[in-house]
């Protein structure tokens, strides 16, 4: 059972931090409508648990249940994103076209969709870091992802960012 | 590419995660690794990259308006039914020395039960349970015939849930969708028992440490859950306690 302090609690602990459930939201669902929607509700979420959060990293606590109500979405709404996971492997090349990404001339378009192109595994640990400059205990908190393997999913979600770019620069080129 | 700390070490240095030892080590090692040095310039260089073309999202500004007064308006609920168990204790003392055990019992379950991993996983599921109970949320695949309902799993998960009917002991399977659970894809199967719903979760999952059976209720919601082979199940309905065992029984007798 939630008493009034605990309004003025979650409004001094976890609201400071929704830029960074929008942020998160916003590049999981590559769409600012959508990802509004996800975080109102996961927002409502947090503060219905409030009772179960004991104090340490608001802003880790508010985005693993962003993060798994954005999952939640997608599952719902776009499985196929989802599913496209499993072939990660198989598909080496990055995903977008680069014919779209080469005709973008502006520098910021072409960096969101090389970053929308990356499966959402990837996606959301180069966002937790490079955009929320989160440690990699906090990636593990919020993603679920064990400690040790942070460090080799951002090896490979950066590599992978780079050769994104690097595919438009060399098309870019011609 | 030949220098394996280019691929992994590389980043945890760049990212300030390493020790004191190990970072020293690895400065050691860039005077003369040629190609972590590359490696390190080109994670530089894509950091600068996305530092500089600002594609952070902040909240708008009528977003965060909306979720204040949301806020507002679900404290204001969960106050107006403080108030008025309040006067009901002031009525009847006997009552209130019963909720007032009941309360002190509500908060040993919040307090002293850890914060474990299956009391998180357990909480997200009454939550999916319960979204599925809005409007058109319940089923993707509408059927009575488990020959239908299981076909129409291939291929959107990676593991093949068993699905069973059960009507002639009292739980006839309804049909079926997809959701999401602490990250997993997840199976889940919808019975009927009378007029009740019970949602049947099951997704993989492979860690030895939590693995064993429990139930409980919580929020007015009934589960059970159990592990078989690679497979987490979870039953959760506002059907009777008994009737979630039944079904178990029948589904891993």
């Amino acid at each position: 059972m939630l008493e009034p302090e605990d309004r003025i609690r979650f409004e001094q602990l976890v609201l400071p931090h929704l830029d960074s459930a929008a942020n998160l939201a916003r590049w999981m669902l590559r769409n600012r409508a959508d990802s509004e929607d996800v975080v109102q509700e996961a927002t409502l979420r947090a503060f219905r648990f409030f009772g179960r959060f004991h104090g340490g990293d608001a802003r880790a606590w508010l985005l693993q249940i962003v993060r798994n109500t954005c999952y939640t979405w997608l599952g719902k709404n776009r499985p196929a994103e989802l599913m496209t996971e499993f072939d990660e492997e198989v598909h080496q090349l990055p995903a977008a076209n680069p014919e779209t990404l080469a005709s973008q001339a502006d520098e910021r378009q072409r960096l969101t969709l090389a970053l929308e192109s990356l499966p959402p595994r990837f996606r959301e640990v180069l966002v937790l870091r490079e955009l929320e400059g989160c440690s990699y205990k906090e990636i593990g908190e919020i993603t679920g992802i064990p400690i040790g393997t942070v460090m080799s999913t951002l090896s490979r979600a950066r590599e992978r960012l780079r050769q994104t770019l690097t595919v438009v620069a060399a098309k870019e080129a011609f | 590419m030949s220098c394996e700390l280019a691929q992994t070490t590389i980043h945890g240095y760049f990212d300030g995660e390493l020790d004191a030892v190990r970072s020293a080590e690895f400065e050691r090692h860039l005077e003369r690794c040629a190609e972590c040095q590359s490696a390190l310039a080109g994670i530089e260089s894509l950091h600068t990259r996305i530092q500089q073309n600002n594609v952070y999202e902040q909240v708008s500004p009528e977003l965060r308006d909306r979720i204040r007064k949301q806020i507002k308006q679900a404290a204001g609920r969960t106050s107006a039914t403080l108030e008025s168990s309040r006067r009901k204790w002031f009525l009847a003392p006997t009552f209130g020395a019963l909720a007032a055990a009941a309360a002190v019992i509500t908060i040993m379950f919040f307090v002293v039960q850890p914060r474990t991993q299956s009391a998180r996983i357990t909480a997200e599921l009454i939550d999916a349970h319960v979204r599925s109970l809005q409007p058109g949320h319940l089923m993707d695949v509408q059927s009575t015939d488990q020959h239908t309902v299981k076909p129409w799993f291939d291929g959107k998960l990676d593991f093949i849930p068993p699905v069973s009917d059960y009507s002639e002991q009292g739980f006839p399977l309804v049909g079926g969708r997809l959701d999401v659970v602490d990250g997993h894809n997840t199976a889940a199967l919808v019975y009927s028992r009378r007029n009740h719903f019970i949602n049947l979760f099951v997704w993989l999952y492979r860690e030895k440490e939590f693995n064993s059976d429990n139930s409980g209720s919580r929020q007015g919601y009934n589960w059970v859950s159990w592990q078989s082979g690679d497979m987490r199940f979870c039953l959760i309905s506002d059907a009777a306690a008994s009737d979630l065992r039944e079904l178990k029984d029948l589904i891993h007798p």
